[in-house]
């Protein structure tokens, strides 16, 4: 490519961050209503911390599994942010029938995904940290040991996987309009189950463990905590940051491959602009 | 003589529900270099399905079909240089300003915001949209005033092909009159080729050249617009293109509009 093309391209994936932007802008009054509803889901899962010392009768550290349970939640909700806006490329131009014009314009499909993802993982990051300030607010966190610097590096190393998943995750809306937006949220739930966001891995049945180390979301989570309530710095981190990092190189490529893929059979189809 | 876009042989079908719908039977079309080609067919006949194929939306089963040379299926992303599409439905982001979409789509083009803004101050004038309502979300538009922002975005990457898909229907008359002289403007002061679709006899006489009457997939009848009245003219006295539509396919445009919505 070209000098002249790289710029245009650059240009386009702007034009999908301001895009993005605007219209978050424009629907704020629902923004801040999920907001609300995923400030309410993290502060349940630190209550649910709070409360096994009463219910089992032990003695914990309750400090730390209020803080276990809302790193969990709160990479959830991270994570969720992150499908939902990927998926929506496809799903929320359909509704607004700006798919075909979106689609029939030059750019590479790598710069359109890459740049929506950019979009989601910069408005993901700056939702979860205000979560996690409005939540410290309900409990007595201890944050004294946490390596923020490493936990914002096992984020940042996990998105490239994170976006590939994203990517294929869009596939599922492109190939059925009607219900492909739903089976992102089973393919979310899926992740969720097997990734270990509110407990161990280890408490899982083998076979599921198994399946958990083909999760980025396993790791993510492991890195984070071990950053947060550990205190451990990026170097530390080695044992999670290297899948990381294979997962990335495979998940990225396969996305951005996976969604060319079936925007063929969607052309070859006629499924591309039916509305569900 | 060069032609903007050409044909051979053009096939689609479609699958829906266990129906086999053939959209498509074999279209071979040439479109000559600056002139309004006029795909002229009732609703369901195969216009849109066309003009998606020639827009890179859709992938056609079998034959091919070339724009300025280049291949569509297989040199898409060249193609997409060189047309751009007014549809039926306006379609932006209902929410945001006039201007937000004009620059997300001068944006995915490739222009820069400063060259995008001198030229969507410039096209507004020309297609008369109100400068101070481009701040105002697309939602608060009329139908006409949308298709005029339509119309402005197209105009926009000043494309060499543009693929006008019934851009007047559901208008209101003068919204529709303005509408039309944009199109002959645009071929006029910009030298563009324009493929209209429509099934607007009156506006296929009123802006073609040269028309295409397409029925069931299938190109019936093809040539100049005076030409194609010339050939029926001894049948029928100051013959209307309604009368050329009966007299080519055996059945009047609205049993022909009728049948199509029956089948599909």
């Amino acid at each position: 490519m070209n000098t002249q093309g790289v710029v245009r391209e650059m240009r386009a994936s702007w034009a999908f961050i301001v895009r993005n932007f605007n219209l978050i802008k424009r629907y704020w009054k629902w923004e801040l209503v999920f907001f609300v509803y995923t400030i309410a889901n993290s502060i349940t899962m630190g209550f649910i911390g709070k409360g096994v010392e009463a219910f089992s009768g032990a003695e914990l550290d309750t400090s730390y599994l209020i803080l276990y349970m809302l790193l969990g939640s709160i990479l959830w909700g991270y994570l969720s942010i992150l499908f939902e806006i990927v998926a929506e490329t496809v799903a929320w131009e359909r509704w607004e029938e700006t798919i075909e014009y979106t689609f029939m314009a030059p750019i590479k499909r790598a710069t359109h995904l890459l740049s929506v993802c950019g979009f989601a993982i910069l408005y993901g990051i700056l939702r979860a940290g205000l979560i996690l300030l409005v939540v410290s607010a309900f409990f007595d966190l201890d944050l004294s040991k946490a390596n923020v610097l490493s936990a914002t590096g096992i984020l940042a190393v996990a998105s490239f996987s994170f976006i590939g998943l994203g990517m294929v995750a869009a596939i599922l809306p492109l190939i059925s309009p009607e219900k492909g937006v739903q089976v992102v949220h089973i393919f979310q739930a899926l992740l969720l189950m097997f990734s270990g966001v509110y407990y161990e891995i280890t408490v899982l049945p083998q076979w599921m463990q198994n399946v958990a180390k083909f999760s980025p979301a396993t790791y993510a989570l492991k890195g984070m905590r071990s950053a947060i309530l550990d205190g451990k710095g990026f170097s530390e981190l080695w044992s999670q940051i290297w899948p990381l990092l294979i997962l990335g190189l495979f998940l990225l490529p396969a996305g951005i491959y996976f969604f060319q893929l079936m925007e063929q059979w969607a052309k070859k189809r006629g499924v591309l602009k039916r509305s569900g | 003589m060069s032609y903007a876009l050409t044909t051979e042989n053009i096939k689609k079908v479609f699958k829906k529900n266990k129906k086999t719908i053939h959209a498509l039977k074999g279209i071979d079309l040439q479109i000559r270099e600056g002139e309004i080609y006029g795909l002229l067919g009732p609703n369901g006949s195969g216009k849109s399905t066309f003009i998606r194929i020639a827009s890179t939306l859709l992938i056609p089963d079998a034959g091919k079909i070339e724009i300025f040379g280049y291949d569509v299926v297989k040199k898409a992303s060249k193609v997409q240089r060189l047309i751009n599409r007014v549809s039926v439905e306006a379609s932006f982001f209902r929410k945001l300003s006039a201007i937000e979409n004009l620059l997300f789509a001068a944006g995915i083009h490739g222009i820069s915001k400063k060259e995008a803004l001198k030229k969507i101050y410039a096209i507004s004038e020309k297609v008369g949209l109100d400068k101070g309502r481009l701040h105002d979300p697309l939602e608060d538009f009329s139908r006409g005033m949308q298709q005029k922002v339509a119309i402005a975005r197209a105009f926009m990457t000043e494309p060499k092909l543009m693929l006008l898909d019934e851009p007047t229907t559901g208008l209101d008359p003068r919204a529709k009159r303005e509408v039309q002289s944009l199109i002959l403007h645009m071929k006029e002061k910009m030298g563009a080729t324009i493929l209209l679709t429509t099934h607007d006899m009156e506006e296929a006489e009123r802006l073609c050249d040269y028309v295409a009457i397409i029925h069931k997939g299938r190109i019936i009848v093809k040539g100049h617009t005076e030409k194609l009245k010339a050939m029926i003219a001894h049948k029928i006295k100051n013959p209307t293109f309604e009368d050329v539509f009966m007299e080519f396919t055996g059945v009047s445009f609205d049993e022909a509009e009728y049948e199509e919505a029956e089948s599909a």
